[in-house]
């Protein structure tokens, strides 16, 4: 395939004034599953959410390309409608509106011309619940409304099999599920990885038991300041954080 | 202003278009007791009705512009600039071929002769003064059901309407009350009878035509012991760089056990006034909805009440509003529980943008012999953009302390975080922006017919385009 999926060139990220992301850079293939570790508040989220396009961030300096293309010449929905996306940390309430309504509309919208008709679509959504645990009673709720935290990291990943991106972003995705949900959860991961490349941002080694990153990178303060292989992960979860500080 | 600069100003309005203007008879601008007068001889009304309407007439010189609601755009009504009457038909059809070509023509554009046949029991439909159709399935007539216009109601039952008419909301209840009474024509009247239960809605559209027009149909619907209704309006008319008055009376009357839902989609275009007086009267165990949804005119003023007048009564009011660019929702719900055990639950739901003002207006009433009353009460704003506004005025008088109430009042805005998170699910912005609007309407939607519920969505959606900048 060749060329880059994602790259990261030295990018600073500042919210309100203030550097968040200190010079980072990543490049992440179609195939490849990249974990990232650190800190809470070392910027693990921010890094996400600049690269799906948060309009509460600004880069400061350095790039973020997807398929070669510079990200800031899409807009949010342009960066969903050519392949990516991102499983939130803290995926909001949409009241009102029905989760399935919300998934075929999404659908619709991502995957367009090329995506399945309206049978097709029942038959997808069914089978991907069925492999979540999920009951059909949550299409008729509405978008995150009292859903438990674990029905909301469910739900991000019902949306990413069906939206069937060529990048994941997926932050914390396991954090909140139940020992059986994490193993669903990494089965769905595990299904788009050979057409796609992903961020996973962990705090566990659980996860990484199940879904094998090709490599960790661990975050201090804005920066990537450690990359290794899978056992890497096993080494911080023994350690800490602490060994890694200058 | 042109009509195409008008146009511009309130945005896409897809009801905008009007016809040319073929009037039959068309009385001159302005008010006085002789145009009263020439209306109901027109009509050829009982004396009765003659003097019920001119006792009204010099009630709405004397009284007052209301002290609430938007005193400037009030002040800026030319009563004198207003058409009063206007027939634009030969008389009304039970037959839409029969209707005149343009008018008929109209009613196609705006769904209704589709919808009759899809989904309702009868259809009245208004066009200016008066109903230029007006039809019922028969099986409903055949059950005594009376669905008439309100003209031809006075005419065939006019016992039933001396006995009823302006007992809910008297002529006096205020300036706009009392100048329907003076000036009504059109509107429905509608008696079910004992025990008859209306399965299929029946529907009540008005549009306005002519310029400077108004239109003050006049509606008495009696559901009788144990019976039940449902009944839709929708309202639409062309935008005018002038103003249009609309100034409506709705009474209904629920008997024992009776349940009447009246459900009112208004979108009129961004010159319309609309000032509407709506009450209902709920006896034993009777249960009154107002489902009301006012997205357009320029200024509402409309707060559906219910005198729940009897023990184990019920009121249901869910409403909502959305005020754009220049509008001004005046809207809420009054419930007066005059009777022990009754209940009332009011959901209010208003959304502003672009420098629109929706305000709720509530009273909330429990009488000191009314014991064992429950009431919860919530009214929820969404405000798209710093510019609008939003205020709220519940009053609660509560003579009763036996009486279980709830209230609840929110103001939210769109969070970035909602849009950021519809976005990256492939929704453009304005698409993002509609979604949270549908979901914010949600529970008011899911009350209405399909049909309307359907509509409803695709008309805030469009609303919501180009909203964003
Ligand atoms: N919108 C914002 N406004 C102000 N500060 C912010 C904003 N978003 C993030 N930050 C700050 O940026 C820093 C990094 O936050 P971020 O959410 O990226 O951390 P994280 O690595 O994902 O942490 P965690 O492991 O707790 O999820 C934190 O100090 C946080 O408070
Ligand atoms: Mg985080």
């Amino acid at each position: 395939m060749g060329g880059e999926l994602l790259s990261v060139n030295d990018l600073h990220v500042s919210v309100e004034g203030k550097e968040i992301i200190k010079g980072l850079s990543l490049t992440i293939k179609t195939g490849e599953i990249h974990a990232i570790m650190g800190r809470n508040g070392s910027g693990k989220s921010t890094l996400a959410n600049v690269i799906m396009g948060h309009p509460a961030f600004e880069v400061t300096s350095g790039s973020v390309e997807f398929n070669g293309t510079p990200v800031e010449e899409l807009e949010v929905f342009e960066r969903a409608r050519a392949g990516m996306f991102m499983s939130f940390q803290y995926p909001s309430t949409i009241p009102g509106v029905q989760v399935g309504t919300f998934l075929r509309k999404s659908v619709s919208a991502v995957r367009g011309e090329d995506g399945p008709n309206a049978r097709e679509f029942r038959k997808e959504l069914k089978s991907h619940m069925k492999s979540l645990n999920m009951d059909k009673s949550f299409l008729s709720r509405y978008v995150n409304d009292g859903f438990s935290g674990g029905e909301k990291k469910r739900l991000e990943i019902l949306q990413m099999l069906l939206l069937n991106p060529t990048l994941a972003l997926l932050d914390e995705t396991d954090s909140g599920l139940d020992i059986d949900a994490l193993r669903v959860v990494a089965d769905g991961i595990n299904s788009i990885t050979s057409t796609a490349g992903c961020l996973l941002i962990t705090h566990y080694q659980r996860l990484l038991d199940h879904v094998k990153p090709d490599f960790v990178h661990v975050m201090i303060d804005g920066k990537i300041v450690k990359t290794g292989g899978a056992d890497l992960a096993g080494h911080l979860e023994a350690r800490g954080y602490d060994w890694l500080e200058a | 202003m042109s009509d195409k600069s008008a146009r511009e100003a309130v945005g896409d309005y897809r009801y905008g278009f009007h016809d040319p203007e073929n009037a039959t008879i068309r009385f001159d601008k302005g008010l006085s007791e002789q145009v009263v007068r020439d209306i109901s001889e027109l009509k050829n009304e009982p004396e009765w009705m003659t003097d019920i309407r001119v006792k009204a007439y010099r009630r709405f010189i004397e009284m007052p512009m209301p002290s609430w609601g938007n005193s400037d755009m009030l002040n800026q009504i030319d009563f004198e600039a207003v058409t009063y009457f206007l027939r634009s038909s030969k008389g009304t059809e039970k037959d839409w071929d029969e209707v005149p070509e343009d008018i008929k023509n109209t009613f196609d554009r705006l769904g209704i002769p589709e919808a009759e046949q899809k989904w309702l029991g009868g259809v009245t439909a208004q066009y200016e003064s008066e109903a230029v159709y007006h039809s019922i399935r028969e099986d409903l007539e055949e059950q005594g059901v009376i669905f008439l216009d309100m003209d031809s109601g006075l005419k065939e039952y006019p016992e039933i309407v001396k006995e009823y008419f302006a007992t809910v909301i008297p002529a006096s209840d205020n300036k706009f009350s009392a100048l329907n009474t003076a000036v009504w024509s059109g509107g429905s009247f509608i008696y079910v009878p004992k025990g008859v239960h209306v399965e299929m809605p029946v529907q009540a559209y008005f549009r306005i035509n002519a310029k400077n027009m108004g239109q003050f149909e006049r509606t008495l619907i009696i559901a009788d012991e144990g019976s039940s209704l449902q009944y839709v309006e929708g309202c639409t008319a062309p935008t005018y760089s002038t103003e249009s008055l609309h100034s409506a009376v709705v009474e209904l009357i629920a008997m024992k056990g009776a349940k009447i839902r009246y459900s009112t989609v208004q979108n009129w275009s961004a010159n319309v006034y609309n000032l509407v007086t709506k009450r209902g009267v709920a006896y034993d165990n009777a249960t009154i909805e107002w489902v009301d949804g006012n997205i357009g005119s320029k200024l509402t003023m409309k707060y559906p009440a219910v005198l729940l007048k009897g023990e184990g009564a019920h009121a249901e009011v869910i409403s909502v509003a959305y005020a754009g660019k220049g509008q001004h929702q005046d809207a809420g719900a009054k419930v007066h529980h005059l009777a022990p055990n009754t209940t009332s639950n009011i959901l209010s739901k208003s959304i502003s943008k672009n420098g629109g003002r929706s305000t709720y207006r509530g009273i909330l009433q429990v009488t000191p012999k009314s014991h064992g009353c429950r009431s919860k009460v919530i009214c929820d704003a969404l405000m798209l953009d710093p510019e609008s506004q939003s205020d709220t005025y519940p009053t609660m008088e509560v003579g009763n302390a036996s009486a279980d109430l709830e209230h609840e009042a929110s103001v939210s805005k769109v969070s970035n975080d909602q849009l950021f998170y519809l976005m990256s699910r492939g929704h453009s912005e304005e698409e993002a922006m509609g979604m949270i609007v549908n979901g914010f309407f949600e529970p008011f939607t899911r009350e209405l017919p399909m049909e309307y519920a359907v509509e409803l969505n695709r008309l805030l959606e469009l609303e919501m385009e180009g909203a964003i900048g």
